[in-house]
This record gives C-alpha cells, structure tokens and sequence, in this order.
C-alpha cells in the first residue's frame, strides 16, 4: 500500500493520486479528509487518470455524485455540502459501495458510520509553504 | 399542447405545465429549507423526492387549471444528476405514460437551464446562434448553439464551479448559506480593491474556467490576517473575492464571443442571479453593441418550467421516448437524452 508523500504543486498531487489508485483494490472505499483547498480533487483528478479514465473530473460538491467511466470504474462522492446521513442513505450509498467499481469520498469524516470498514483513509493538510500539501494514508 | 415538465436531478422536487408554449404553472419543493451547516438536520432534510413529486405534480396541476386526462405530453429530466433522484423523477413519469397513454420525452437538465431564458419570451428565429454560459454551483460551461438542439462545447471549469467558488468562499468569510447570496450581499458595501485576488486562466488561449485556486488564495490571505481585521474587513474581502470571480467569467465569455464572432450570449444558472454579474453583462452589452440575455431571478436556479419548455420544443418536432428510456447520470449538454 502506497502510504502518503508531501507535495509542493497541484501535478505532483495528480501524481500521488495516481500511485495510490494503483495500490487500491477494486470495489474499495478511499475516504479523504482535509480542509477547503488541501488538494483533495486535485487528488481525485490522479486516481481517475491512474485508472486510465479520459472524463473530465470535476467537484461534485453541488452535485454530491459524479461518475466517471463507463459503465463506472470510479464514483467520486462529496459529503461537503450534505451532513444528513438519512439523506445519503436514501441515495443509495452502500449500492455505491458494494460493487466492483472503485468509490473515493471528499470531506468523508461526516459519512464516517456509513463508510466499510475496510476503507482507506487519506488525510490532507497544508503545508508551512502555500504550495505545499502533507498527504499521509492510514488503513 | 399540455405538456407537464419534472425536474428531480438534485436538491429539488419540481413540476411545471406549459400550455401552448406558455408556462401556466411552476412549481418548486426545495429538498432543504433550512441552513445546509446547521448542528441538528431537521427532519425536513430527510424526506425523499418521492414524497414530494405527487404534491408537486397535484400543485402544478391546480394552479394551471388542467387534469390529468388533458395532458398531451410529458417532459422529464434523466441527466445528467443523481441517479436515485434521477429515478423517482423518471419513474413517475413513465408510470404517468404508461397508465393514461401520454407522449413521453426525456430531457437533458443543461438543456434546460438553456430554455430558462425563453420561459417569459418566446425563441424567436433571430436568437440562434448564440453563446452560452451555464453557470451555476455545480457547473460552469461555454457553449456555442448554433440553434436548439446544436452544441459545441467551447470551455469549461477545470476543477470547481463558479458557484462553488461562491459557496466555499462564504464558508470560509463565515457569511452563511447560501454562499453566492451572502456574498453578494456583503460585497454591496464592501472595496473589490482591497485585495487583488488571482483571475486564474483569464487571458488565456482557450475558454476553460479554473476557480480552485482562487479558494484556495482566499484561504490564504485568511490565514495570514488576525481575526479582529478579518471581522473589520469581511465586505471587503467579499467584493474582492465576488470581483474575482465575475471577472473571470468575463474574461472568458469576452474570448468565446472574440473566437466565434457571435454577437448573441444567453447565461443560465444559478450564479446568472449574481448582481454584479449581471451589471457587467449589461455594461458589456451596451459598450459592444451585443444582445445579451440572462433569466429572471426565478428561473436562475433549478426548476420544472424549464423542462417543460424544453419538452414543448422536443415533443412538437415529433421527438417521443421509449417506456424503456433510463436515468443518465452523466449526461452532457450536447449528448442525446433520449437514445
């Protein structure tokens, strides 16, 4: 398991999400916490490229799901703009979940009940630098 | 024609009729009425929109004066959005087809927030071509329309929406939510010079939009004054913040129109309700000799009338779909709603 790194651009970022997408198995859950701007899309933008996956990839703060592939090899989830875990269960979360298809989560602490234990957690922080980005895994 | 329109993409239940072209009725059920950062969730937030599709469809019924037996067609959102919301929206409607034998026609949500600018004035022949600028909180889109139906996707935000922005903007001013309202409001009496915030890719070859890093300067420059200054200068950085992100717009739509020599712009989305947005358009218009359009605040954000327009348009060109069409959560302005 790829186990975290520090960063100092937006690409070096993109390269740190795809080296851990190529250790997360399919059907896993990544959860990744980190304040506004710590480089968490950023992040998703690596895995989706690491998957060899060509869609543009986008926050899905507003629009709480994006997928991407077809049919989906990665659902990109923000729980940033939605705390009501009523409301992301009646969304059918644990479907997201439970197939074959890679999940990773922004902002996932608020889901944190709903998330499978076997979860991968990535936590983000800035740095002492303004470009700078602290990336670290905990299973 | 009685066409009814549903829109379940996201947050919002909504139904509309439009009769002949013209919207009777418009109906809209947020998913939240209350602030999205609140301690407790009331138990508002938990209903489904399946609980609330039959009072709005019922609503938009009455207030137009029409039963169901009179309804000659049936526009329905199925992308791009939530699948499980996409869903109740869809199977409602087909349900609806199927049991009175009604015309059924899928609609694609971005498409639309396009009509949202014809629901108060007809399309006239002389509209098209024309640029547009969708944007909203989850999308911000350059679209040349050559005519309705016809797009070609000029640009687009390379990470965050220009709504987005506004939102996670106001949540780091601490200005409440919505953000793009708060921070209007703040930005009135604050000075967009106080600070001179990046216009990320603004004179850049292409029409693509980035507003991450402009979060991100904002964070910075929090983080780099006390409190007590912060709380002094919050409308100011609120200006300058609103400054930077209207800018950009601009600067952006300037090079669409630049590049493809149109003289039309229509802007749809829930941000085309930004005050200063729509000063600029207008100062734009009348130094440029431009015809430029944005909907009534109204229509700005999520709705059923739209559909409903857009379902008009489709249904009298003949178009129908299946009972076996499916949700497209994915879907893209200029891909087919219904295959």
């Amino acid at each position: 398991m790829w186990t975290g790194t520090r960063t100092t651009s937006p690409g070096e970022t993109r390269e740190a999400g795809a080296l851990f997408v190529a250790t997360l198995p399919p059907g896993t859950v990544a959860a990744l916490h980190g304040e506004l701007g710590s480089g968490k899309t950023t992040f998703v933008k690596g895995m989706a490229a690491g998957l060899g996956l060509e869609d543009q990839v986008s926050s899905p703060t507003f629009a709480l799901i994006h997928e991407y592939g077809a049919p989906a090899l990665l659902y990109h989830i923000d729980c940033y703009r939605e705390r009501s875990l009523v409301r992301w269960q009646s969304l059918g979360l644990s479907e997201y979940f439970d197939g074959q298809a890679r999940t990773v989560v922004e902002w996932a602490e608020i889901i944190a009940t709903l998330l499978p234990d076997n979860a991968v957690h990535v936590y983000f922080t800035h740095g002492e630098r303004e470009d700078e980005r602290q990336i670290e895994v905990r299973v | 024609m009685i066409v009814l329109g549903l829109e379940s993409s996201c947050d919002d239940t909504a139904a509309a009729i439009v009769i002949d072209g013209r919207l009777c009725s418009n109906e809209v059920i947020t998913q939240m009425e209350h602030s999205r950062y609140g301690g407790v969730v009331p138990e508002l937030a938990s209903r489904l929109h399946e609980q609330k599709i039959l009072p709005a469809v019922r609503r938009s019924l009455e207030l137009a004066n029409v039963s169901l037996d009179q309804l000659s067609g049936l526009a329905v959102t199925v992308g791009p959005g939530l699948a499980g919301a996409l869903m109740v929206g869809l199977n409602f409607a087909k349900g609806l087809a199927q049991a009175r034998g009604i015309p059924l026609v899928c609609i694609n949500h971005m498409e639309g927030h396009l009509w949202s600018n014809f629901l108060e004035r007809p399309l006239q022949d002389d509209d098209c071509p024309f640029i547009c600028l969708l944007v909203s909180g989850g999308h911000t889109q350059l679209w040349r329309v050559d005519r309705m139906g016809s797009y070609r996707l000029l640009g687009s935000s390379l990470d965050d929406a220009a709504g987005e922005a506004f939102d996670k903007g106001a949540r780091l001013l601490e200005l409440g939510y919505p953000g793009g309202p708060a921070i209007d409001k703040a930005a009135q009496s604050g000075d967009p010079t106080f600070v001179e915030f990046p216009r990320p890719l603004a004179g850049s070859a292409g029409c693509d939009f980035s507003f991450s890093g402009l979060k991100t300067a904002l964070y910075y420059q929090l983080r780099r004054m006390d409190p007590a200054t912060i709380a002094s200068r919050r409308q100011d950085l609120a200006a300058s913040y609103q400054q930077a992100v209207v800018d950009c717009l601009m600067d952006r739509l300037r090079k669409a129109v630049e590049l493809t020599g149109m003289t039309r712009v229509c802007v749809a989305g829930g941000v085309a309700a930004n005050s200063l947005l729509r000063e600029r358009l207008d100062t734009w218009a009348a130094a440029d000799h431009l015809v430029v359009s944005y909907p009534p605040q109204q229509f700005c954000t999520d709705n059923a009338a739209m559909i409903a327009m857009a379902g008009h348009f489709r249904l009298m060109q003949g178009e129908r779909s299946p009972l076996s069409a499916e949700i497209k959560p994915n879907l893209r302005m200029d891909q087919l709603a219904t295959n």
